[in-house]
């Protein structure tokens, strides 16, 4: 049958071997990361020393946690705007258990808390996959339930304290040198990148690019989504225990680290609307929002004028994204197509707006 | 009227259009073929403003023209109604008809004249059926492509680009787009055709152009050449049989499928049978129940009557994931809506279903190169490549590796060539007639009646949702029409 | 050829006031206002029978009032959720609308126009930014806008900690009049909605608006200037916060950084707009529906200060009653797909 080659594929350019494809969507994210390092070496000498640059890992931990999690759940097409609420709920809650039984132990806690995460996640991800609200709103509505819970449950002050064994996760270090945030981290990590290289991640993957297809494909997309979000909730968990540690009880401990991570995640070049996108790629998008603070702080800048700095920022990047990278988003209608595209190919999945298709 | 001279244009700085040229005169229809990837759609979108060209010359009536967005293009004249109709199915008919050009009054919408001349142009594609206020999700593919006709009127323009109009239209409305056609050019409109179909090009046009690789290869008189000639000009070569023989009547096996009595809300008295080693084509005009018979058996719209048998064990799939682990795979008809993660790579979307439902093939590298081999995925892209890349026939034969990694028992393939070059068209029917011979049971729907009754061991007609008719091997198509007319007076489809 | 010369014989024409009439109830706008009386008539009830009167003279001012400043926003929200985009800044533009109101009043009545004129081009300025960063940089709305209000944000706690400046007494009459039991700043909430609602139903741009949200690729080739419609929405919507900024003003009597951040007018706005049943996606919904939402929000709000529900326990409640609704629309959505 020689009709087979009346239709080579004429794509070879956009080839690359499986590195650069897979770093692909992170490339710029990794760029803007050894810049901000290296703007911090510049401004502060004494910056890289062993103890400030772990204080400075340990304080991105948290980020790096949610991020991961919110991945998981961008990457199949959703948000999860409830994670900081989660946090602040765990951080209360941990107090309050302590509070009420001082001698649990901390590996007890720390359990029941990511077990009481996943359970929020789990509601999430059936009222969004079971009853087709968009996430936005379910999400959004769960924050608003966890922050009234926690206000109405400690009457806006949180009472009780964190004992040093619940805190050690947060500050201290294994083996006397690496922080315990910092194995959470790769542990945490490492286990997302290898999620995503399994049959599961793969059709989460797949469900977020086109749902359609999935389904029509057997993907449970339903049941695939909602271990999403229960990782998300999980992981937000655990990120409370190690806000908790690093700082302290707080009723504010987590409130507004939705919108970091799911900027950092954007700025890891993960595509909002899903099927697109790395772990790693969201977690140094996490890293680098973090540095970015810091080099803000060293740099003098009024603490006020921070928010003002990272909006710009990200903006930027993200934009700078878009120009280059020519992922077809959903500000541009007519992708320029690549080299030999049938002309059909223009992507007509393009997410369709800020929000998931409900 | 017409003059597009020397056109190129890069994506990506490869070049996919050398110095084309073509020109349009008043009342003709000027067709545009060449095999997918050749850059007619490209070259048309240079002229209806979607992309800018690189270089060459665009001239209206004499009068240089240059475009960087749709609406300059239809300010000049120029209109193209897309493969992918532009419709905003939750907006009125008269909103659609008049979007980018409403009528206004004192500075505002003026909707009774909105409602008044859509309901002119309507009656003048004889299409008085539409009421203009009802919302364009309401009717059938046909008469949103008779809106998007309307819109073009609306528009006011001269020239008018198809883009495969035929290709989501059912047998008989293509002889209804064909009258709409003829009424375009009688108003001394300059029709651009592009089709892969040479059935209508020869009924249709005055001219072909035949592009090849970016390049024109030649324009040809339709009335002084035939259509051997067009398809060499296309593919450079003979393409000697157009279909692999069928099956030996010795050849088949036991029943695989059967339904009897199989209804739901769109289908009604169901039965049928198909044996292994068999292609059963499915007939019927559009809104028969072809897709939806598809869909029943595969578990996407359930049957809520009768029953239905695999390999003779009664099965009763409810969902996808339970026809497939039950041995049934579907090719749906919207390749990149429904069977396609686009931004995935090829590997990644053979081994969807299996990694999604955990039934055939092992998930691995070599398990891919073996089923890409298998459905001769032309080229080297590699199997990391993401599918958007790739071209319609490619797309779909990725589609095909897909299923056949789950190894299913019966394959349904609805429309499985529709927008794929004719290359590609016939290695897909030479390994739909493999895979019958190996033992399955395959059920072939299409629209292209040379297809069907070239392909099928039997054919069953619908009408209406209900079985219409069966016809032995190589039924005539007026037998076919026959049947599928039989019942459609309340097919829905005007 | 005149416009009545349907032809009986295809089925498409055949009783369409039925079709219409099936319509008019699966709008969401429909529901959303029966919802409102509903929940209206269930308070009464509840309060009734706790012994108390709901539907009275200040109670009916109270939720009218608390309707302006929610319902002016979401008015805003809605013009860009609809085209398919979406304003997470409205927020802080809202605080520093009330600062920069307050600030240039200074307690005088001849400084009223250049204020409303100040604070009116601030806002037109952000919207423009917004929708310049979501069309032209192509950065997606979430991420821009959120990406501004911080900015915004930035710019406020730089400039200033607590209340500031000083908006006259003639000004303050805004938020404190009222005709019979109806707060004057009402008309101002009517008066926009119907200006909204007209563009909506009878402008161009009102059309192009929902082409753009409901596909965006078709609209531009239908030859819609989508990127300018989009542009539009936004500057429409921040003027609409404006407006709500310079009531706010009033009613504070001062400039508030928290005017808007502590309300959570963002997120609360959205909500609103859901809630009316405007498709989060953009391309059907409008007007009419927001208010719908806004009003539900605000009587379920009165029915929990009536029953003295504990304020941070009214957030649960709220956050449950978003969520329902919502799913509500989404099941209604999905059996009319299957009957399509």
């Amino acid at each position: 049958m020689t009709a087979t080659t009346a239709t080579p594929i004429q794509a070879r350019v956009r080839r690359g071997t499986a590195l650069t494809r897979a770093l692909g969507s992170a490339l710029p994210v990794c760029a803007l990361l050894l810049l901000l390092l290296a703007a911090l070496a510049v401004t502060d000498a004494g910056f890289y020393e062993p103890d400030r640059f772990l204080a400075f890992v340990r304080r991105a931990a948290p980020l790096l946690l949610l991020a991961a999690g919110q991945y998981l759940v961008i990457v199949s097409g959703h948000f999860d705007l409830s994670v900081g609420a989660v946090v602040t709920t765990g951080v209360v809650a941990a107090a309050e258990i302590y509070h009420t039984y001082p001698g649990a132990h901390w590996l007890v806690v720390t359990v029941v808390l990511v077990a009481a995460g996943a359970l929020v996640g789990l509601v999430n991800g059936l009222v969004t996959t079971g009853l087709g609200v968009p996430s936005f709103i379910t999400t959004l509505g769960m924050m608003l339930i966890l922050e009234g819970g926690v206000f109405y449950w400690t009457g806006g002050s949180p009472t009780g304290y964190l004992p040093d064994e619940f805190r050690a996760v947060g500050r201290q270090d294994a083996f006397g040198w690496l922080p315990w945030a910092v194995v959470v981290c790769a542990a945490v990590g490492a286990g997302v990148w290898w999620l995503m290289r399994s049959s599961w991640g793969r059709t989460l993957m797949a469900t977020g690019d086109s749902e359609r297809a999935a389904e029509l494909s057997g993907v449970a997309t339903g049941r695939v989504r909602t271990v999403a979000f229960v990782l998300s909730g999980a992981a937000a968990a655990l990120a409370a225990v190690l806000v908790g540690g690093y700082s302290g009880v707080s009723a504010q401990a987590g409130s507004g680290m939705e919108f970091e991570a799911i900027t950092a995640v954007v700025l890891g070049g993960v595509l909002l609307g899903g099927g697109r996108g790395s772990v790693l790629g969201a977690m140094a998008g996490a890293f680098a929002l973090t540095a970015l603070f810091t080099l803000l702080n060293l740099r003098g800048v009024s603490g006020a004028l921070e928010p003002t700095v990272q909006g710009v920022i990200v903006i930027a990047a993200v934009a700078l994204g878009a120009a280059n990278f020519s992922r077809p988003r959903r500000r541009s209608p007519a992708p320029p197509a690549p080299p030999p595209a049938a002309p059909a190919d223009r992507g007509p999945t393009q997410p369709s707006t800020g929000g998931p298709t409900p | 009227m017409l003059l597009m001279q020397d056109m190129t244009k890069s994506f990506l700085g490869i070049r996919v259009l050398h110095s084309v040229s073509l020109d349009l005169a008043p009342g003709e229809v000027h067709a545009v073929v060449g095999e997918n990837g050749a850059g007619k759609s490209t070259l048309m979108k240079l002229l209806s403003g979607e992309h800018t060209p690189d270089g060459g010359r665009i001239e209206i009536d004499g009068t240089p023209v240059a475009f960087d967005h749709p609406a300059q293009a239809q300010a000049a004249g120029v209109g193209i109604i897309h493969q992918e109709l532009a419709l905003l199915p939750d907006r009125t008919v008269a909103e659609n008809v008049f979007l980018g050009r409403e009528p206004t009054r004192r500075g505002l919408v003026d909707r009774a004249a909105m409602a008044r001349r859509t309901t002119e142009l309507l009656a003048e594609l004889h299409a008085e059926g539409i009421a203009p206020d009802t919302p364009v999700r309401e009717l059938s593919v046909a008469r949103q492509q008779t809106v998007e006709v309307a819109k073009a009127l609306a528009a006011d323009v001269r020239v008018l680009i198809m883009d495969e109009p035929t290709a989501a239209l059912a047998e008989h409305e293509v002889a209804t787009l064909f009258d709409l056609v003829r009424r375009l050019t009688e108003r001394g409109l300059g029709i651009l055709y592009v089709s892969h179909r040479m059935r209508e090009i020869f009924a249709l046009s005055q001219r072909v152009t035949v592009l090849k690789d970016g390049r024109l290869v030649t324009c040809l008189r339709t009335a002084e050449t035939d259509v051997d000639a067009v398809v060499r000009a296309m593919v450079g070569r003979e393409l000697s049989a157009y279909y692999p023989p069928r099956a030996a009547p010795g050849a088949l096996g036991g029943p695989v499928l059967t339904v009897s009595g199989g209804g739901n809300d769109r289908l009604a008295g169901i039965e049928l049978t198909v044996r292994a080693g068999e292609v059963l084509g499915v007939a019927g005009l559009q809104g028969s129940g072809r897709s939806a018979l598809a869909r029943a058996v595969f578990g996407a719209d359930p049957f809520t009557r009768g029953r239905m048998t695999l390999a003779g064990r009664e099965v009763r799939p409810r969902r996808p994931r339970e026809a497939i682990r039950a041995g049934i795979a579907l090719v749906g008809e919207d390749r990149k809506a429904e069977g396609l993660t686009l931004r995935q790579s090829v590997r990644d979307n053979t081994l969807l279903v299996t990694r999604a439902v955990g039934v055939g093939e092992r998930a691995g590298a070599t398990t891919v190169a073996r089923l890409l081999e298998r459905v001769r995925l032309a080229g080297g892209g590699g199997a990391g490549q993401e599918v958007r890349y790739l071209s319609g026939g490619n797309q779909q034969k990725v589609v095909i590796a897909k299923w056949l990694a789950a190894r299913p028992r019966v394959l349904l393939f609805d429309e499985p060539t529709r927008g794929v070059d004719v290359g590609a068209k016939a290695a897909i029917h030479t390994l739909v007639r493999e895979l019958a011979a190996e033992g399955l049971a395959v059920l072939l729907i299409s629209s292209e009646l040379p297809e069907l009754i070239g392909m099928s061991d039997r054919v069953l007609v619908l009408a209406d949702g209900r079985p219409a008719g069966e016809l032995p091997a190589g039924p005539s198509e007026e037998e076919i029409m026959r049947l599928a007319t039989s019942g459609a007076d309340r097919a829905g489809a005007a | 050829m005149t416009a009545a010369s349907p032809s009986p014989a295809l089925p498409a024409a055949a009783a369409p006031a039925a079709a219409r009439w099936r319509r008019g109830l699966s709008d969401p706008a429909v529901g959303i206002w029966l919802a409102a009386l509903g929940v209206t008539l269930l308070g009464w009830a509840v309060v009734a029978v706790r012994g108390g009167e709901f539907l009275t003279q200040p109670n009916i001012t109270g939720i009218l009032q608390n309707c302006v400043a929610l319902g002016l926003i979401a008015l805003g929200q809605t013009m860009v959720i609809l085209t398919g985009s979406l304003d997470l800044s409205v927020a802080y533009l809202a605080s520093l609308g009330t600062l920069v109101a307050a600030e240039t009043m200074a307690g005088s009545d001849g400084n009223m126009v250049t204020a409303v004129v100040a604070v009116l081009a601030l806002c037109a300025g952000v919207g423009l930014a917004n929708g310049l960063i979501v069309t032209r940089l192509k950065v997606n709305a979430f991420i821009a806008t959120l990406g501004v209000a911080l900015i915004l944000r930035g710019w406020i706690e730089d400039n200033y900690t607590g209340p500031a400046g000083d908006v006259s007494r003639s000004f303050q009459r805004l938020g404190y009049d009222r005709i019979g039991p109806v707060p004057v700043s009402v008309f101002l909430l009517v008066g926009v909605a119907l200006a909204l609602w007209f563009v909506l139903r009878r402008t161009r741009l009102g059309h192009h608006m929902y082409a753009t949200g409901g596909d965006e690729h078709a609209a531009r080739l239908s030859g819609v200037r989508t990127e300018r419609t989009v542009v539009i929405a936004h500057v429409l919507c921040a003027l609409c916060v404006g407006i709500a900024a310079l009531f706010l003003a009033a009613r504070f009597g001062a400039g508030s950084p928290w005017a808007g951040t502590e309300a959570r007018y963002d997120l609360e706005s959205i909500a609103a707009v859901v809630l009316g049943g405007t498709l989060l996606a953009g391309g059907r919904g409008g007007v009419v529906g927001t208010l719908g939402g806004v009003t539900v929000l605000a009587v379920l709000d009165s029915v929990f200060n009536q029953l003295a529900v504990d304020p941070f326990f009214k957030n649960v409640l709220r956050g449950v009653v978003i969520i329902a609704a919502v799913a509500v629309y989404a099941r209604g959505r999905r059996s009319a797909g299957r009957n399509r």
